[in-house]
């Protein structure tokens, strides 16, 4: 409870990148900086991007990815920096790599697995339905009796 | 006194369940109705003697015994009362007498109420009840129990946390804990069908009842905890993919999944196998929740009691009980009958696309908070998985869920009409595709995916119309016919419709929230304004204000629209000299479905005059975030109170045969 508590007294002096005493004079430049504020994590916090921690080393991350933009590096240019300084920890989208492979395509592999086993499903149902060729014979056999 | 009668009624809780769990697995093994008898009565008793534990500790926290350890850590005399009471489960060991509470009330009203059950089946799954209270109350014995006594009692409790003092958050646990140990019911009914070897029709039908009561619960624990969070935590922030979230949100998705597969094997006799399968994962995914929550083995927002050697005794009860469920599963299940055909067009079908695509949501969301842990293990690498990860694949995944869902419920058993369905959703079709285009056209800023999200929440709210007007004839048949077919709607239908309608009003409004929020900070001297898209603030004043224990400074605003004053916020940011900790009240105004959201911030100096920091947000439609799962909780609600008047008119049926 103690420790909640803290954490959210933390957070509560929150969207701290909205200050405007951090804002930059170009709206559009701005505007991309808070896109990429929400991929980067504080990574002192427990789980908050630095668009909403209020923490000195969110705000020190805010000035960094700022004043790259600033300086006209592009989102990846950035993203390449924070990766070499801190780890692919700082980013709370986690790369598309060999090593995040299974993390990527588990949604869609759980998908395709249970389509697969509908579709079997089907194709047995239809093996037992339909009539083997004995019982073929054996049925034409009554009939033209 | 009475807290020696609460650690006193604990161990005979303990003792009971043990006794529970013999007598009804002797009972079946004998096939003796004296055995089941008294197994019964130790399940009852076993819910009295937790009962009455439970009291003993409201008592003390509401009485203040700090000589209780604790009441001693987690509370403090000048506390609200409701908070006092709130107190005796917002504690770690509190929390785990709540789970033992409630899963012996589950066991005491399959054992008191399970009248129609076939005597084994009864039995076994009575057993199995008091097997898992075994574990639990055990845990809480020897490892949390919440009665310990301190030798030298302080004179005040060390807790009074201002941020937990809340009402959603008083009743946020208990909701939960609801849920989740409902889900041990529907566990406990799968392991004894397992040993029977028998899942019918009939055993989905008693199967059904737990599973809604408990996802409604779940529903609204959620609920509460994201509203909390969206005007406690300051940043209108309600949902953040936290680890503590996902661990409730993954059984609320598995019970979902469970409620739609047991349909079919309740109609159709079908996915018997994966229904069982279901029923045994939804509550090891609430153990799991609860493993995860309280261990603190996630770094998380919300973890609040890390304590490794708990921790593994948790992961060793999660990994010991759904373990033995599941192999059972692997030895039993394949004996289990096949039931009936479907064609590949049909009501079964689409009703299995949705339990892929849950399922498929599930596993998301549980690599997405464990993934971190088991790639650190393995390789030593940190990474993070945040809101960009399930933003990109836990959302694909339910919108693929949502375009087909409208057609589920029209389609007919066995043997489906797809173009018959397709004909009467255009209208539904229509009205979101013109919904869609019209958020795109004459919203800005343009946004292609939320006015898609638009559309999708427009096709569900529709779609969901269009399935009640098809069954009651809206349109075609007189009035009167309609009205008369309207009535008879059994609830069933109705909660299925408002479940439905529910998750639109959601997608509705999390869609319209998140695209087109919008958010303004600015320092403001005494009279100075921010605008807001079309609204403006002006604040007026700044007052202090004395509370009971904080010292608070409250912002005196006035909003308008144009001109016209359309709310007057008053925000505060409150300071607790005792903790030291700074907190924020915002203030909302709701204009219709929107909210003004309104933050004060720090103060600051601007040459020599003071200045503060507020932040203003304008969340529009962020009421139907809330609105629309409460509405899936009463489609929940109602479709509950259908079975028991269906078993009761079953029993009545009876009655009359016999005499």
């Amino acid at each position: 409870m103690k420790r909640l508590a803290t954490i959210v007294a933390a957070a509560l002096c929150m969207a701290a990148a909205s200050d405007p005493a951090e804002r930059l004079a170009d709206p559009a430049q701005e505007a991309r900086a808070r896109e990429m504020f929400r991929e980067v994590r504080c990574l002192v916090c427990q789980n908050e991007s630095i668009d909403d921690s209020n923490a000195e080393l969110a705000a020190d991350l805010r000035r960094l990815v700022r004043e790259e933009i600033e300086a006209g590096k592009s989102d990846e240019e950035v993203r390449q920096h924070l990766i070499d300084r801190y780890g692919e920890f700082v980013l709370l989208k986690p790369a598309f790599s060999w090593g995040n492979a299974a993390l990527w395509a588990a949604p869609l592999l759980v998908v395709i697995a249970g389509l697969l086993l509908l579709m079997r499903s089907f194709r047995n149902r239809i093996e037992e339905e339909s009539l083997s060729p004995e019982e073929a014979e054996r049925l034409k056999r009554l009939s033209e009796d | 006194m009475t807290v020696e009668i609460g650690a006193f009624s604990l161990a005979l809780a303990l003792v009971l369940s043990l006794a529970q769990a013999l007598l009804s697995a002797g009972a079946r093994w004998r096939r003796s109705s004296a055995l089941a008898g008294a197994g019964q009565g130790a399940a009852v008793a076993a819910f009295v003697a937790l009962l009455v534990a439970f009291a003993a500790l409201m008592h003390a926290f509401v009485v203040s015994d700090f000589s209780v350890a604790n009441v001693a850590a987690n509370s403090h005399s000048a506390k609200p009362l409701l908070y006092r009471v709130a107190g005796t489960w917002g504690s770690h060991e509190g929390s785990m007498l709540l789970w033992c509470l409630a899963l012996t009330g589950c066991g005491a009203a399959v054992a008191a109420f399970g009248r129609d059950l076939p005597a084994g089946l009864k039995s076994l799954t009575v057993a199995t009840q008091g097997a898992l209270g075994v574990v639990f109350l055990a845990y809480t014995v020897f490892a949390s129990n919440p009665f310990v006594r301190l030798a030298t009692p302080p004179v005040e409790g060390r807790s009074l946390n201002p941020l937990l003092q809340d009402p959603a958050l008083a009743f946020h646990p208990p909701a939960l804990y609801l849920g989740y140990v409902g889900m041990s019911v529907v566990f406990s009914f799968a392991v004894a069908a397992l040993i029977e070897g028998r899942v019918d029709a009939a055993w989905a039908r008693w199967v059904r009842p737990w599973t809604l009561a408990a996802w409604s619960a779940l529903t609204i624990g959620i609920t509460l905890g994201a509203f909390w969070a969206y005007y406690e935590l300051g940043w209108g922030g309600w949902w953040f993919w936290d680890p503590v979230e996902n661990a409730s949100f993954m059984p609320w998705l598995i019970a979902a999944a469970l409620l739609h597969s047991a349909i079919v094997t309740e109609k159709r006799g079908a996915l018997a196998g994966w229904t069982v399968f279901l029923a045994l994962a939804a509550f090891s995914f609430s153990m799991l929740g609860a493993f995860l929550v309280r261990s603190g083995v996630l770094t998380s927002v919300h973890a609040f009691a890390v304590d490794p050697t708990r921790g593994v005794l948790l992961l060793i009860i999660l990994g010991v009980t759904a373990g033995a469920g599941f192999a059972l599963f692997a030895w039993r299940a394949p004996s289990l009958s096949r039931g009936g055909v479907f064609a590949p067009i049909s009501r079964e079908s689409a009703l299995v696309l949705n339990n892929i695509l849950l399922a498929a949501a599930t596993a998301t969301v549980l690599l997405g908070t464990l993934y971190p842990l088991m790639r650190e293990a393995a390789t030593g690498e940190a990474i993070s998985v945040g809101p960009p990860f399930f933003n990109l694949t836990f959302t694909p995944l339910m919108a693929v869920m949502a375009l087909i869902l409208p057609a589920g419920p029209l389609l007919a058993w066995k043997r489906g009409d797809l173009h018959g369905v397709l004909q009467r959703l255009w209208i539904a079709a229509l009205i979101a595709l013109a919904c869609g285009f019209a958020a795109f056209a004459l919203i800005s800023p343009r946004k292609a995916f939320s006015a898609a999200g638009v559309a999708m929440g427009a096709w569900l709210v529709v779609g969901a119309l269009v399935e009640l007007a098809e069954r009651t004839r809206a349109f075609r048949a007189s009035g009167a016919e309609t009205w008369r077919r309207l009535t008879g709607l059994p609830r069933g239908a109705w909660g299925m419709t408002l479940a439905h309608l529910g998750l639109g009003v959601f997608v509705l409004g999390a869609c319209f929230e998140t695209g087109w929020k919008l958010e303004a900070a600015e320092v403001l001297p005494i009279g100075g304004g921010l605008t807001l898209g079309e609204y403006s603030l002006v604040l007026d004043d700044i007052r202090s204000v004395d509370g009971p224990n904080y010292e608070a400074e409250r912002g005196l605003l006035r909003a308008f629209k144009g001109d016209a004053e359309i709310c007057a916020p008053s925000p505060e940011r409150r300071f607790y000299p005792a903790g030291g900790q700074t907190t924020s009240e915002v203030a909302i105004c709701t204009r219709g479905l929107d909210h003004l959201y309104v933050v004060l911030g720090e103060r600051r100096d601007a040459a020599g005059q003071p200045v503060w920091l507020v932040r203003a947000y304008w969340n529009p439609w962020a009421l139907l975030i809330f609105i629309g799962p409460a509405i899936m909780a009463v489609g929940g609600a109602i479709s509950l109170s259908d079975r028991r008047l269906r078993i009761a008119a079953g029993r009545r049926r009876l009655v009359e045969a016999t005499a």
